[in-house]
Formats: structure tokens, sequence, C-alpha cells
């Protein structure tokens, strides 16, 4: 079975913008590539036929295909520095919580080199036990202490080699303040007599160097093995052979002053918490880099519950997590380079890649020239979104995604080569191997769900959308989220609707802004789906495409952010859901997620509401109370994730519900964010609160929001080649909103 | 605590009747109980043909490796969610599912 992985470096394109392709396979000798413009997605017999429009492109054809590793794990790096090799007695300490310490060997910090077998390195050994290890070239000693350390507590870990006494000594001292673990001090002392220590390269933390990569390397060409997972915090490295009492006094603050004429350095985790630099307060100033991003902004050895919000005092923040299924960058190298032609229309594209029998897509979209439109209506294409799933691996982990769904599980082929190299990393939806939440997503790596093909949802869902967009007149332009958060409301401004996608549900402070800059000044939003505007997310302050999520308090989460922990690291803000926030999806679109359901999707009632004359205008043509019956995913427009509204959470009170959802299933349960007081009747066979609202609202400014409220929905529009009641009211809505005459607000009218 | 009764025959019928959808309390306790995680393999679908055709196989909890496909094909996912149910019942029950 051949193999074939790719991706771009960006996502977002302009006429003029230069984009490079990744790709990495094996099982065949070369590739064939093509351009295409994606109107609908692969979705079957009852959907419109599959039918990517071939671009003439300079990359189209065959290409040569090689294989590229991906580089995965963090860890933090300082380059090579004479003062990091003492000749002499040294001591190497830090603060560190483990949180898989029998999880396999695992470096700590330290130079010590696997390939030359040189330099030297604290590790925790295969049980957990800290282990020294130092080698001069010739000859390698190790200690080990006598117990291993548990997970998830802190301890004061050191290294001592007295080069006069001819010994090597780990230890490990307790430090956690609570709980009733038995737990004492362990340690181990070897005879060592050796000479000068010396390592050929850089002080690395949380994995050891393993010689030059053969393949595409996280940092310095260098490969790396033996990735720790836990916090360190506080490394000191010092030129003296320090005794237990006076390791203890290298963590304190200022160093006596006789130690601080031997320190070598100190390095402060809790500088600069928002970049990738790491800062040593040492005088030879070994500053340093993370790599692959593992998380900062988390609790360390300090922190005490005194402090939640890490800008407040980042000195209980001091720590650093990493993790050995860490990933920012694939770091390969690229094999194909487009730029966009001007004459390119805005829309959907990808690269189509084939080689033997692997399939591998590689979407992107093209917008209009910054600041032009070259329609009166934009989609939105929920990018942020889109990398919060990207590479969304627990939902193949256990039966919960059948008990949640309630039917089985399906995969294809891309799920099966996604499960084969689990080095492409994780989602915001996963656990890390050590059962930490993920919190950062990267959309520079190959992904296995952002695809016209395969599970329906997000961009292979949102991709109705674009075929409804299509039918109507094929009339738009396509836009981002990332573009959103850059330019705010002055990409909005050119348009006369803005039409999201079905499930446009993470946002930063940016994107909201100017969300809500375009309503008040007489924009018109078309909400097409459902659990929208709800995670509030941070973009990395300087590399595209990677946002952090908390999964802070409360809402529907796969894990929760730990104590301590709900503000973001690229930012400062407070994480977690809008609603927490103040700015529930209520407020900008008059609906909010109530429920979620995977087993069936349901229909629409029209209401009464739907008679008032501020609505009759969307139902003209549509004769049937009953819209979305049929629909090409789970059989109605009505389901997946719903929402409805909530004057008490922000909707309007001029807002006119004009159809509403009915008959869920008992799979449906109300968001954990609306059951307080758990009760067992929270499911949709007895719980009225759980429906769909179609919603419609009128904005000071002229303008007006159109609100779907289920993700189904786009699924529904192409039912019966768009020949439907619930796609002719869609498109009259698209129709009204185009047109430049203002909306009055309900008081206005004479 | 609700138990499994292998003389519920008529919730493996209102199972078959509809396999997705809203099910009557007694049917909804018996799904949840036989799709409750555990450590061992479960079951999955493979897509053979897009919309057309998916193999039963099971998954390893953990999401560490592909799934083991079965000889079991169907054409319906009906048909599946039904096949995966009696052998459901049969783990369950200690015998067979006596309907068809």
């Amino acid at each position: 079975m051949s193999v074939l992985l790719a991706y771009a470096d960006r996502w977002s394109c302009r006429p003029g913008d230069r984009i490079r392709f990744m790709v990495s396979g094996k099982g065949a000798e070369r590739f064939d590539a093509r351009i295409v413009r994606l109107r609908q997605p692969r979705a079957g017999r009852l959907a419109s036929p599959f039918a990517p429009e071939p671009i003439e492109a300079p990359v189209n054809g065959s290409h040569p295909l090689r294989w590229q590793s991906i580089p995965i794990g963090s860890f933090a790096a300082v380059p090579a520095h004479p003062a990091l090799h003492p000749e002499g007695s040294f001591a190497l300490a830090l603060l560190v919580w483990p949180t898989t310490p029998a999880g396999g060997r695992q470096m700590l910090a330290g130079t010590w080199c696997v390939a030359s077998r040189t330099g030297y390195g604290l590790f925790l050994d295969e049980q957990g036990r800290l282990e020294g290890r130092i080698a001069d070239g010739e000859e390698e000693v190790a200690a080990r202490a006598d117990r291993p350390l548990g997970a998830r507590r802190w301890y004061r870990a050191s290294l001592v080699f007295d080069r006069a006494a001819g010994s090597l000594e780990v230890r490990a001292e307790p430090l956690s303040a609570h709980g009733f673990d038995f737990d004492r001090p362990s340690s181990g002392r070897v005879e060592a007599r050796l000479g000068p220590i010396r390592g050929p390269g850089p002080f690395l933390f949380a994995a050891a160097q393993a010689g030059p990569a053969r393949g595409p390397s996280a940092w310095g060409g260098i490969a790396t093995a033996f990735h720790f997972n836990g916090r360190l915090e506080a490394p000191r490295l010092v030129s003296d052979a320090c005794s237990p009492e006076t390791v203890a006094e290298l963590f304190a603050e200022p160093l006596p002053a006789r130690l601080a004429t031997r320190l070598i350095a100190a390095w402060d985790f809790a500088a600069e918490i928002p970049s990738e630099t790491i800062r040593d307060l040492g005088p030879h100033r070994l500053d340093g880099v993370t790599v692959n991003l593992p998380t900062r902004a988390v609790r360390g050895a300090r922190w005490d519950g005194s402090v939640q919000d890490w800008t407040r005092d980042p000195r209980h923040y001091a720590a650093i997590h990493f993790h050995d299924d860490d990933l920012v960058d694939a770091r390969w190298e690229p094999d194909l380079e487009l730029e966009v032609p001007a004459q390119w229309r805005s829309g959907v594209y990808a690269l189509h890649l084939r080689a033997g029998d692997g399939e591998f897509w590689v979407p992107f979209f093209v917008s209009p020239p910054r600041g032009t439109a070259r329609s009166h209506t934009a989609f939105l294409a929920p990018t942020a979104t889109y990398i919060a799933y990207l590479n969304h691996r627990s939902r193949f982990a256990s039966l919960a995604t059948e008990l949640y769904h309630g039917r089985l599980l399906v995969l294809d082929r891309t799920d099966i080569v996604f499960l084969e190299h689990p080095e492409m990393g994780l989602s915001t939806y996963d656990r890390h191997r050590d059962g930490s939440g993920v919190c950062y997503s990267s959309r520079h790596r190959p992904v296995q769900n952002f695809r016209p093909t395969g599970r329906h949802w997000n961009f292979n869902l949102d991709l109705f959308i674009i075929d409804w967009l299509e039918h109507v007149d094929g009339d738009y332009d396509v836009i981002t989220d990332e573009q959103l958060h850059q330019e705010g409301v002055d990409l909005l401004a050119p348009y006369r609707v803005i039409v999201t996608g079905s499930h446009p549900e993470y946002h930063s402070k940016e994107m909201l802004d100017a969300l809500e800059a375009y309503l008040s000044r007489g924009g018109r939003l078309m909400y097409m789906g459902g659990n929208g505007f709800y995670w509030r997310i941070a973009h990395h302050p300087t590399r595209p495409g990677v946002i952090e999520v908390r999964r802070a308090e409360g809402g529907v989460r796969t894990w929760d952010a730990e104590p301590g922990e709900y503000y973001h690291g690229f930012t400062g803000e407070f994480g977690g859901l809008w609603r927490r926030n103040a700015r529930p999806p209520q407020r900008l679109v008059g609906v909010g997620f109530i429920s979620q359901g995977f087993d069936k999707c349901s229909y629409y009632r029209r209401t009464e509401a739907a008679r008032d004359p501020r609505a009759a205008w969307m139902f003209e043509g549509v004769e049937s109370e009953i819209l979305g019956r049929d629909g090409i995913l789970y059989g109605g427009a009505a389901g997946l994730e719903i929402d409805a509204t909530d004057p008490a959470l922000g909707t309007p009170a001029h807002a006119l519900v004009v159809a509403r959802s009915e008959n869920h299933s008992n799979v449906y349960e109300l968001v954990s964010e609306e059951v307080l007081v758990p009760h067992g009747a929270s499911d949709a066979t007895l719980n009225p609160a759980i429906r769909a609202e179609i919603t419609f609202f009128e904005t000071p400014g002229g303008g007006a929001v159109w609100s779907a409220g289920s993700i189904a929905f786009a699924t529904a529009l192409p039912w019966n080649g768009f020949d439907n009641d619930l796609a002719r009211l869609t498109t009259n809505v698209l129709r009204r909103f185009r047109d430049p005459a203002p909306f009055a607000m309900p008081g206005e009218r004479g | 605590m609700y138990r499994f009764d292998k003389t519920r025959l008529d919730l493996a019928r209102e199972f078959k009747a509809d396999p997705l959808g809203e099910h009557s309390p007694d049917l909804q306790y018996l799904l949840h109980l036989m799709r409750r995680p555990s450590d061992r393999p479960f079951p999955c679908l493979v897509v053979e043909e897009d919309d057309e055709r998916w193999r039963l196989a099971f998954l390893e909890p953990g999401a560490k490796s592909p799934p083991r496909p079965t000889e079991v094909v169907f054409t319906d996912l009906r048909e599946a969610e039904w096949y995966v149910f009696k052998l459901r019942w049969r783990e369950l029950a200690g015998e067979e599912l006596p309907i068809d």
C-alpha cells in the first residue's frame, strides 16, 4: 500500500502570493499533482456529483516522491558554548514534575549525545529513577537513584560530579506540600574518575541529542531521542561539587554570593512566556529556544493557588510542560511552489496528489487582493476551527465515540494512514500521551481531516455550503478566519453578506470584534451552522496558523484545563467559552449551542413568527410547514450540534424564531453548561430546551443576522438537486441580504 | 443498577426496526451498556467504497494501530448496526440472539 502525505505552508492566498507544498510518501517512485477548484464534497449518491474543476498550473504533473520523517516531541535547546562543558567539578540541578516517570528512558537536561556517548545528562531511567550519566569520550559512568520518582509530584533533582573526590551523585528531593503519598529523598552515588567531560554540541532540556538528523530536524540539524513528559523549572548549572544543602541553595533568590561566583547558567522559564525563548540569568547569557511548542504558562513548583493569572506573577508559572508528542512544524523540504495567478477566481482550491494507490488532498483558499472584493458575498472559511480539529486522534481511541454518536465509528483509508503515523500529531480535542490536554494546534504538518472526502465535518461539510453558493449563481468570494484575525473589519467591509461555515466554533477576540463591528455598520451575516462562536482562542504571536485553546471552567470538552491554567500563554487572555467571557454566541447571532447528537438528524417546523411581515419575504415560494426533513447526512437538516435562542444570554428581544426543530433522539443531551445540577431529564426526549432555531433579527445600522442553528443544515440544502423548501428559504435570505436596501429595526417602521 | 436481561427480546426487535434515532429508555440503557468503553478491541467500519460498502473491523483502544479487518462486509449501515448489536447480545447473553 502506498502512503502519501502533504501540507502547504499557507492556507490563505491572494493573487501573487506564493504557496509551497511539502510532500512525503513511500510505495511509489513518483507522485502526480494537479490543482483543482473544489465546488462540493465527495458525498455519495444523494449529493451533487463530486467534480473538482481542473485548474491549469505549472505544478501539475509528475514529480519524484521521497519520504520525509516528522521530528515530533518538544524540547528546549541552548546552542553550544564552552561554558556548558565544565572541565572540573560541576552540578546540574532543576525542579522536575514527571508525568510518565515509568514511560521509558527520558532525558531531563544536559549535553549528553546518544550517538557519540559523550557529555553529561540527567535522566529518568526505564523505572523512573533519577540517573546521572557522564562520559569523557573514553569511559562512561552512570549513577542511579535507589527509588523511582512519583508521577505529577515536584522534586528537586541534581547531578553532582566531584572531580576531586572522583564521584558522581544523583539526588531527588520531594517538594510536594500536599497529599499523603509516601515519599522520601532518593539518591545514588558511584565512583567516577574520568578525564574532561566533553560534549560535541548544545545543551538540551527534555530530550537528548542523537547525532545529525537524517531527515527533517526540529532544531539545529540534529536528531533527538529520549523525550521527556512533564514539567521542568529553574535549571541551574554551577562549577561546584555541591552538597545536598548547597543544591537547595541554588534555588534561592538571590543566589548566595559564594555560589554566584561559580554560576554557569540559571534559566528562568518564567521570562517571556508567550515567546519561544528561554532566558538565562547567568553571566554567559546562555539563552535558548523552545522547540515544537511545549506548553508554557503552566503551574510551577511555587504555585500555591494565590495566583490564577500568570501575568500577575509569572514566578508561579516558571515551569514548561514538555510532551513527546508535541508538534508545531513538520519542517519538511518543499516539493512544489506556486504563485497564485491573478486570473484565478476567489474560491476553495486544493492540490490533489496521487501516488500508487495513495491519494491526498491539500486544500487552500484564494481570496481577492487585499482591500478589494469581487462579489457582494463572501464565504468566511472557519480556518481557526479547522486548525483546532486537525488530526483528531481520540475519535479512534475507544468506544466513547460510538457512545457519544449513537452509531458505529467509520474510518476510511486516510484515517488508517493517520493511525499508522502518530507522528502527525494531535488536535486540541486530544490528550497528550501523559494525559494532559492538548492546548496548541498547528497547520504546519500533514493532516488527515482537512479534505473534500471522508467524514463530513468542518471543511468537508462546509463544501455543502460552497455547493449551494455555486448552485445559486456562483457569485461569491472566499475569505478566512486567519485573514479576519489579522485584518479585522476591513476584510469584511467590502461585502454586503458574510456566509459562515457550518461550525465556526473558535474565535479570537480580534475575530469577534471584527464581526461585531461589521454588523454594527450595516453588514449582514448568514450563520450557516451550529455551535458557533463558542470557544475563545489565541493566535501565536509570531507563527501564523498556530492557535491556543484553554478549556477552562465549562463547556462540552474532551479535557479540561488544569487548575490555575485558564489564561492563554500566547496572549495572557482568560480562555474558555466566550460565554464565560460575557460574550455568548446568542449576543452575536441570536442562538447558541444547546445540544449535540450524531445518530440521526431531524427537521424544523415553521413557527407563527414566520408569518410576521418582517420575515415573510424569506418564505416566498416556501410551501411546507416542515423544513429540512431530508438531508444527505443522517436524514435531516437539524442535528449534529444545534443552537437555540436564550434572551438571558443575549438573544436580542426583537429576534424572530421562524422555524424550530423537534423530535430529536435521546442521544441529544443538554450541553454541560446548561446543567448546573444534574437531574436526569436532560435528553431530547424529556427536555424541550433541546431544539434548533432558525432565527432572524435586524441590527441598528441597517444590517441583519440570520442563523440556521444546526451543523447539519448545509447537508440538507442539496437534497433533490436543491429543489426543496429549505434551499429556497436559504436562497431567499441570501438574495435579500445582498440587496443594499437597509433593514429597519422594528421600532423604526412606519 | 441496570442489568442485562436476555429475555427482553422486545429491545432487540426495537433496535432492529430503527437502529438510529430515538429509542425507548430501556433500549437506551442497553445500548449504553453495550457501548461502554473498555480495554478490549471494539468494532468499527472501514469504508471500502464511498457510500456503498463497509467492512467490519476491530480497533485496539488507544488509537495506536490500524483496525483489524474481518471478512464481514455491509452495503447498508443499518445492517452493520444490527450485526454488531447481535454480536454484543451474544457476548452478554452467552447465546445467540434468537432473532435474525
